[in-house]
């Protein structure tokens, strides 16, 4: 049961989107989400919709995977679509009691739906398609010019890097406990939600107990290893900047132009 | 109670590319009564044995009865199967959460919706039987007790529950030899004072050979052996071959060239004796 939640999701596959430098994968995602709030009609839409569909193709991360991402946003996506379809005041075409359909409220309403599609859809390509280290260490080098300015790059990757690496521990320490528990007869599934409320403690005070012992053993470990803080660390993987990296950042600038121009001439 | 394994198959994440056959067409029967040692290299499939045994897991295929009761039919209840069943668990200790030790035992007896005054003479009695004083350990938080008494404790809140199969998934693992040794004598004391089938998973082949009636041999998610730990043990070859070993007393009579297989320290004492007395 506890096995099926899938955290930080990376698709695991051979294609140049994956092989692409993290920094040039986070500024392009960075730079789809400015874009779609640029576009300001539904061609501009297609146009980026064509070139997420290109960014799925080569990335070979199946259609049907990214849509299990979507299920969780599903209630915010009607929640939006019903608010916008009701609130927005104009041309009216369909009335019932105080219920009032309007031309610019259908037509907000797509647009609000495609943008926060396309939004999670182009979002989630980049955890799908790159390995959740890379990614805290391209933000590392990204954010590293703050360092001087006293903010904590490296510390704020190396925790985001520890957060995800103990994700599958915890969750299998959740299950763990859970059996133990079910097995002294505990009873997850029924009654009201005070009840299960309840019936989670015996669960969440081990876990609790759990999460320090192992945070603890993992402090003295890295001591052990003479882990000191970021300055003057070296990297085993430098990044570098590849052609292919060059290539793709290129046309990330001339999509960014092409949405610019479209927004503004049509 | 009895219990009759037949056939019993579980893969985990069926149909997808990380599908493992974790079980494969075990069967095996323990009588009332019995001690049954289960043995097996990591990953052999003994926990998702147990898991089963329990209720917690569902098998694809196969049967489980304990006494006249299909415990894999849908529509037993689990507390049905609780009342029979406890399963302790590796490092049980882990699973301790209340703020005192009464409170934590009561845990399992609770849940079964018994009378206060029941629950109360289950604790008392638990707690005996894992030889903790109750009076003095009652009120202390569990979390303060030796890694020892935390693991008594944790036994103890299963023990309450009064289940007539009990089930201990590595009871000793990780504990230094005076506790590990505390830990096989009250397996022995509870199993000689309630006379219920005991069910015992361990890595340690010695105390497989002085505490089992029964041995159970698991390889790869299947049960290559069933039999008494000297049918077992009399077949060294065969144990090497699945990741085992003989418990180190046999090995050491075998070397010497003491004819049979001599299973425990007194045994051993007594061969060796009329060995080189002769």
């Amino acid at each position: 049961m506890i096995r099926d939640i899938t955290l930080g999701q990376y698709y695991p596959a051979e294609s140049p989107i994956h092989r692409l430098d993290p920094r040039v994968k986070i500024t392009a995602t960075l730079l789809f989400i400015i874009e779609l709030f640029i576009v300001d009609n539904f061609p501009g839409f297609a146009i980026c919709a064509a070139v997420l569909g290109a960014v799925i193709l080569v990335s070979r991360v199946p259609l049907k995977f990214i849509m299990r991402g979507m299920k969780p946003i599903l209630f915010i996506l009607f929640f939006t679509f019903a608010l916008n379809i009701f609130m927005v005041k104009g041309e009216v075409i369909w009335e019932l009691g105080f219920l009032h359909i309007t031309k610019e409220g259908i037509r907000i309403a797509v647009f609000m739906a495609v943008r926060l599609v396309l939004l999670i859809m182009g979002s989630s390509m980049l955890t799908l398609a790159t390995k959740p280290l890379n990614l805290t260490d391209g933000m590392e080098r990204m954010l590293s010019p703050f360092a001087k300015l006293g903010f904590p790059a490296h510390e704020i990757a190396m925790m985001m890097t520890i957060a995800l690496r103990f994700i599958p521990t915890l969750l299998e320490e959740t299950d763990k406990i859970m059996k133990a528990q079910q097995a002294r007869g505990a009873d997850f599934e029924s009654g009201n939600i005070i009840r299960r409320a309840k019936a989670l403690i015996p669960v969440l005070v081990p876990l609790f107990v759990s999460a320090f012992r192992i945070a603890q053993d993992l402090a003295m470990a890295m001591e052990a290893r003479c882990y000191r803080g970021g300055s003057g660390r070296t990297r085993l993987h430098e990044m570098k900047l590849k052609t292919r990296d060059i290539v793709a950042f290129i046309l990330e600038a001339a999509f960014l132009v092409l949405i610019i121009l479209e927004a503004r001439y049509f | 109670m009895p219990i009759k394994v037949t056939k019993l198959t579980h893969v985990y994440d069926e149909g997808m590319p990380t599908e493992q056959v974790a079980l494969e067409d075990v069967s095996f029967q323990v009588e009332d009564g019995e001690i049954l040692g289960i043995i097996g290299h990591t990953g052999s499939g003994k926990s998702t044995l147990l898991q089963h045994l329990d209720g917690l897991l569902k098998p694809n295929s196969g049967s489980i009865i304990i006494g006249d009761t299909d415990i894999t039919k849908p529509g037993v209840s689990l507390v049905e199967i609780r009342k029979r069943v406890g399963l302790v668990f590796q490092y049980p200790e882990y699973q301790l959460f209340e703020e005192t030790v009464e409170k934590d035992v009561a845990y399992g007896p609770g849940n079964l919706g018994l009378s206060q005054e029941e629950i109360d003479e289950r604790v008392r009695e638990a707690i005996a039987l894992v030889g903790l004083d109750f009076e003095k350990i009652k009120d202390r938080s569990p979390f303060e007790l030796s890694g020892g008494q935390k693991r008594a404790v944790a036994i103890a809140g299963v023990i309450a529950m009064r289940p007539q199969v009990l089930i201990l998934d590595e009871p000793t693992a990780g504990l230094d030899p005076r506790t590990h040794e505390d830990i096989l004598n009250m397996i022995r004391t509870i199993h000689d004072r309630t006379g219920n089938m005991i069910i015992l998973v361990s890595h340690n082949m010695g105390d497989i050979a002085s505490l089992a009636d029964k041995v159970l041999v698991m390889d790869s998610g299947r049960a290559i052996a069933c039999g008494t730990p000297l049918e077992i043990f009399s077949a060294a070859d065969k144990l090497r071959e699945v990741g085992l070993d003989l418990p180190p007393v046999t090995e050491f009579c075998q070397k010497l060239g003491i004819p049979g297989t001599v299973l425990t320290t007194d045994e051993a004492v007594q061969k060796i004796k009329e060995f080189i007395g002769a």
